[in-house]
């Protein structure tokens, strides 16, 4: 079950903080900054998985980003980093070339997309075409 | 970005939250620009600043906005608020309407948010209405309606119970997106119990063979593999489902197969599928074939190049290594490699597995490699861990004392003060109860106290507290092993560490208890003194204390050795709990017209129940006892001025230790205290040995009744009849948690005969005893507590082990068949309180809801018609008469109801009329939703299977309480001249089937009475309230079979517990109308069900 998912830029600023368990505010900030500590040092040639507290952190960075999804440690971690791979693929399409700047103007679509793919803790959507076309249902409401 | 540009950024988003705190708090504020504050908002939470302001004004604009504001306003609520926040409550109303409306966005938003955060207690406002959206047209809003369920099965599963139903439509939707999403749920309850579900087992089967075959639409392919993550997801329910069952094993055989042999794209997500297919292959009950290719699999994860996949490689080989040591082996030298590789994490899972195969050749090496790596790690998580783990390797395979020493040493100072803190009390209960070599043991402590000695010696090193807690407390008793160095040298090392700064108050008073306890031995010191004088100025008030009980004390050396005695650590102190040498003083304050002492328990209960006070009148000589229920002191002031001053130390008087125990202490902090029988008021009622018994007595009991008669003469020898005494309450202590922890039944069925006999013998004993001594039983419950408190508190838990003297004889298959009856006999007799002193109180009666009102054998018969080969199995239990549930004219079959003391069993015989002859029948019980169902070999009933009959046996455990239920099933038979035909047939069954009395101590119910949460309270009137209570306890342990636990005046304690592991605990209380009833259980659902069955058992009487 998935706990949290974090996009995060090198210096650390969060681009998307989604979370599945109930933190305070306090927490949530701890958090984030632990995650950031943990995942920027670690280099390109090691793995995408690190252990987090109770549970794993299963990360993958794109340019400057990291995506990272926090999991139980009995869940399948290449099955979430396919999950990140699916999600940004989604993203590219979405926004046609994403970069960073895609998700901060449009931090709360980004939302929506996640909204769409995960839900409750799990993934909920995987194929991209079902994702694109509610999205653009969506977005043709505005 | 650096920290001129982080002030700047602050300093700009205060401003925008101060401007947005503004236009969102001003009324006139449309709701577009509200939308566009919101999207504000929720960006500078993102960045962790703190726009609480807004919150309200989300739910707002998800109530009154249209689509596009809703949509913003649902988003910004579902980031804002957690599950527990009470704003949420506010948004319900919202939720509700949105969900009843036409428009689909509104819906699928709803649902979201439905499933992201909703309030517990809300969820029947909105369940009906999303178990209709399961029917909904659009795929989509099914699916998301199943994940909203999905969601409140995770925070409340109580409430979705009713809808498993629905669940499997769900899984049978024609969508693969819903079937998708319905898995979730179904990981999840399978995980929960996997039993219940085993019929599905063909469905996931089925639906997996069709996904690995491609039979999907293309959408669900990612990079060509067909549904991936669905895959995973049922690979991951099988390996639930096919755990530890053969049967349901075999037909996932070839699918497993099939999904290793499709999976060979090289990407990513193949190996994940892999990875998944391994973990389901190693899971269920093993195929030899399968495991060769799962092992294959493994083998190319480990030796793949990608540090991802080489690193998940580590990982099956750490859960496979239990089974298949030798995969390890193959794979030897790359894990040498990965034990060196620069990435952390490889490196972390290698020694995982290297713990998992550490034996007593390889144990240094493995635990070096471990403390290089806790050396260079900084993460509390992994330090916890790692420190655990090694300080579990040292202490099982350690190879000599220096190492353990010095390994321990390392463990200390580095896990310092984040470790377990079991480890550093293991560590010294280790050292002080030692081993069975003495010379071992003795070493083993001088190379302790050398080792810290020397460590102590290093300068400018500091510790961690934990560390230096272990060696002060080491030094302290084992100092005096050391020839060469004086207690005075180890007191000045430890007078430096007290006067050092970075020592905290918690291990100086450590470091005060050592020195006191090295001062008797040292000749004459100057430190003690300068201690003395420098920590009675102290501003810490323990020090303080600490020092003037040095001070004193050193100023009569020989009171100081006899009070810290060397080496003495693992000695039991004999503590008297009951504070009997107060008994003159108490007796002196009541004489003067004091009131007696109430606890603080019983003070509040008088306090809720005014009319209620304290009952000062006179009771009948049995039940002298109950009158003076709320007085500490044991002694029997009040019934006699004889007997006041009586006390442990000053030794029972055979006249009047019958009546020592007079008085009795009801409640104390723990709840109900130890009950002290008197048997001497009804001594006729009770013989000291029932007759019965006599003709069954086999040796090893006459011995121990010998043993009593002993005791009861020979009053003089105390000591030994308290340790005989504490033994077996003891004994009695630690067997019956464990009945009630359900752990009992995890021993596999060849030692089943031995813990019965256990039982059966324990519960024997103590009853012997407590009727043969129950002047013993008071002390022997002084000094248990006693011990307890030394155990706990010392960490030397030693005296459970010790007490536990119930030798092998016990095991002797010979005396198997006398016991349980012997057992029960006395229990019939001895156990039940005075008050119902009707022998006939412990049989067993079948309950009156059992199908057949067929003659129920009473045990006694049983046990005679029997033959000699049921005689152990059945001696405790009663069956039902066999009830014909259905047939036709060929064959008939009848259902038999077995009360087992440690279960409940059901036994179908199928019998072909005369004549014919059966070739084959086959039974199937259908999944029954409040219990399970499992097939039990065997034959425990006087049936004989014959050509012409088929015996059929099932054991049934609860697993959620119900009133009355029906078990139905089928029958299919093939008779020998090829008629073959099918019946089917239900039973009935009743919460009472699973109903068994619960004989705990009055001590025992005390204690669980307290740790149970769920409590339901009822009343129920009366006709004759005067006779209320003991009609009421009759009837409660004839119809329902509670055990009488405890009879005080108005009062009574009733128990009972359901096999293998609940039990339900009810306390009766009479009143001027009727009967108080009070039920505790651990499970929530329980008492309810049981005050139900109280209500009809007590109505119909």
């Amino acid at each position: 079950m998935i706990r949290f998912i974090l996009i995060q830029n090198r210096a650390g600023k969060t681009r998307l903080a989604k979370w599945y368990m109930q933190f305070d505010d306090d927490e949530k900030q701890k958090l984030i900054e632990e995650v950031h500590a943990v995942v920027t040092v670690r280099d390109a040639k090691h793995t995408n998985f690190v252990e987090f507290r109770n549970f794993k952190i299963i990360y993958r960075r794109y340019a400057g980003l990291y995506f990272c999804i926090c999991v139980d440690v009995s869940d399948n971690n290449l099955a979430y980093l396919e999950a990140i791979h699916n999600f940004v693929e989604v993203l590219n399409e979405y926004f046609h070339n994403v970069c960073e700047l895609d998700l901060v103007f449009n931090f709360y679509k980004v939302y929506t997309v996640v909204d769409e793919m995960f839900l409750a803790g799990e993934i909920r959507e995987t194929s991209q075409t079902k994702v694109l076309k509610q999205l653009l249902m969506l977005q043709s409401l505005e | 970005m650096d920290y001129i540009g982080l002030r700047e950024e602050e300093k700009l988003i205060q401003q925008e939250l101060i401007s947005l705190k503004a236009t969102v708090s001003a009324p006139t504020t449309t709701l577009k620009t509200m939308k566009e504050c919101m999207v504000r908002l929720l960006y500078c939470e993102m960045l962790g600043y703190d726009a609480s302001f807004g919150y309200i004004h989300a739910i707002k604009l998800a109530q009154q906005g249209n689509l596009l504001e809703k949509r913003v306003g649902y988003l910004a609520v579902s980031l804002f608020l957690h599950e527990s926040h009470e704003l949420l409550l506010l948004l319900v109303n919202t939720v509700v309407k949105d969900l009843q409306s036409t428009n689909l966005v509104e819906v699928c938003m709803a649902l979201t948010v439905v499933s992201q955060i909703f309030p517990r207690e809300m969820i029947p406002a909105v369940l009906p209405l999303i178990e209709d959206k399961l029917q909904h047209s659009k795929e989509i809003v099914r699916r998301k309606a199943v994940l909203a369920l999905y969601k409140f099965h995770l925070i409340a599963p109580n409430q979705v119970q009713h809808i498993h139903i629905k669940f499997r439509k769900a899984l049978c939707d024609r969508d693969v997106g819903v079937m998708a999403a319905s898995l979730h749920i179904y990981l999840r309850m399978i995980k929960e119990n996997s039993s219940g579900y085993k019929d599905l087992t063909g469905s996931f089967v089925t639906i997996l063979k069709q996904v690995v075959g491609g039979k999907l639409p293309v959408d669900f392919s990612y990079h060509s593999v067909p549904a991936p993550w669905l895959q995973i997801q049922l690979l991951r329910v099988l390996g639930l489902l096919g755990k530890d069952d053969q049967r349901t094993s075999e037909l996932m055989y070839d699918v497993l197969d099939e999904s290793l042999r499709r999976a060979e794209l090289n990407h990513n997500v193949t190996y994940a599928i892999l990875f998944e297919c391994v973990h389901t292959v190693y899971s269920i009950y093993p195929k030899s074939e399968l495991l060769e290719k799962a092992a294959k699999c493994i083998g190319k994860f480990v030796l793949s190049p990608k540090i991802n996949l080489k690193y998940l490689g580590l990982k099956a080989l750490t859960y496979v290594v239990q089974q298949d040591p030798t995969l390890a082996l193959q794979h030897q030298m790359t894990i040498i490699e990965c034990l060196d590789h620069p990435d952390p994490i490889i490196k972390r899972e290698t020694l995982e597995l290297l713990y998992r195969i550490t034996n007593s050749q390889n144990v240094t090496v493995i635990v070096q490699k471990m403390l290089e790596y806790l050396r260079q790690s900084k993460e509390e998580y992994i330090i916890v861990n790692l420190v655990g783990k090694i300080a579990e390797l040292a202490e099982k395979y350690a190879p000599d004392n220096a190492w353990f020493i010095q390994t321990m040493n390392a463990v200390f100072s580095v896990g310092g003060d984040v470790m377990h803190p079991d480890i550093p009390s293991n560590f010294l209960r280790l050292l002080a109860e030692g081993f069975d070599d003495e010379t071992e043991d003795q070493q083993l402590r001088v190379y302790a106290v050398q080792s810290y000695l020397s460590l102590l010696d290093v300068e400018n090193v500091f510790y961690p507290q934990r560390f230096l807690q272990v060696m002060s407390w080491v030094l302290g008793e084992y100092s005096y092993l050391l020839d060469k160095e004086k207690p005075e040298e180890v007191i000045n090392r430890l007078y430096k560490l007290l006067m050092s700064d970075s020592v905290s108050s918690e291990t100086k008073a450590w470091l005060i208890a050592a020195v006191t306890k090295l001062t008797p031995q040292a000749q004459t010191s100057s430190t003690v003194e300068r201690l003395i004088q420098d920590f009675s100025v102290s501003l810490d008030t323990c020090m303080r204390q600490h020092t003037f009980e040095l001070k004193h004390l050193h100023e009569n050396v020989e009171v100081m050795k006899n009070l810290l005695p060397v080496n003495k650590s693992c000695e039991e102190l004999v503590v008297d709990a009951s504070l009997s040498f107060l008994d003159g003083y108490v007796a002196e304050g009541l004489s003067r017209g004091a009131a007696p002492y109430k606890p603080h328990h019983q003070r509040q209960e008088e306090k809720l129940s005014q009319e209620k006070v304290l009952n000062f009148e006179p009771y009948g000589l049995s039940f002298s006892s109950s009158g003076f229920t709320g007085r500490q002191s044991p002694a029997g002031i009040s019934l006699g001025s004889d007997i006041s001053g009586n006390s442990a130390e000053t030794g029972l008087k055979e006249t009047n230790s019958l009546k020592l125990d007079g008085v009795k202490k009801l409640w104390g902090k723990e709840g109900y205290l130890p009950k002290k029988e008197s048997k001497a008021g009804d001594a006729p009622e009770a013989p000291p040995v029932p007759p019965e018994s006599a003709a069954a007595e086999n040796p090893d009991q006459a011995g121990a009744k010998r043993d009593q008669a002993q005791v009861l003469v020979q009053s003089k020898e105390e000591k030994e009849k308290q340790l005989l005494a504490s033994s077996l309450f003891v004994g009695l202590g630690t067997e019956s948690p464990i009945n009630l922890l359900g752990k009992a039944d995890t021993v596999s069925h060849k030692f089943r005969r031995k813990s019965k006999a256990k039982e059966a013998r324990s519960g024997d004993v103590a009853s012997a005893q407590n009727l043969t001594c129950s002047s013993l039983s008071s002390l022997s419950s002084a000094t248990y507590k006693g011990n307890d408190c030394l155990a706990t508190v010392q960490g030397r838990a030693s005296a459970e082990a010790k007490e536990l003297p119930l030798g092998p004889e016990l095991l002797d298959p010979e005396c198997l068949p006398e016991l349980p009856l012997v057992g029960k006999l006395s229990d019939g007799n001895l156990s039940v309180p005075p008050l119902f002193a009707d022998s006939d109180m412990e049989v067993f009666h079948p309950p009156l809801s059992a199908v057949a009102a067929a003659p129920a054998a009473a045990p006694g018969t049983a046990e005679i018609t029997l033959a000699a080969s049921f005689l152990e199995d059945t001696a405790e239990d009663t069956c039902s008469g066999g009830v014909e549930v259905c047939g036709d004219e060929t064959v008939t079959v009848s259902s038999y109801k077995l009360w087992q003391d440690d279960g409940f069993l059901m036994g179908w015989l199928v019998a072909a009329e005369s004549g014919s002859e059966l070739q084959s029948a086959n039974l199937d019980i259908f999944p029954a939703e409040n219990f399970k169902v499992s097939e039990r070999p065997g034959c425990c009933l006087p049936v004989t299977e014959a050509g012409s009959s088929r015996w059929f046996q099932y054991s049934l455990q609860l697993e959620r309480p119900f009133t009355e239920e029906a078990l139905s099933g089928a029958v299919r038979y093939q008779l020998v001249d090829t008629q073959a035909g099918q019946l089917g047939f239900s039973v009935s069954l009743s919460l009472l089937d699973f109903v068994r009395p619960l004989k705990i101590s009055t001590e025992d119910f005390g204690k669980l009475w307290l740790s149970f949460a769920n409590d339901v309270k009822q009343n129920i009137k009366m006709s004759e309230p005067q006779a209320a209570l003991p009609s009421a306890l009759k009837t409660l342990q004839q119809k329902l079979r509670l055990h009488v636990v405890d009879v005080r005046g108005d009062e009574g304690l009733l128990a009972c517990r359901l096999p293998p592991s609940t039990s339900c605990l009810l306390h009766c209380r009479a009143h001027a109308d009727g009967l108080a009833l009070w039920l505790r259980s651990s499970c929530p659902a329980l008492p309810d069900c049981l005050s139900y069955q109280c209500h009809k058992a007590l109505e119909g009487s």
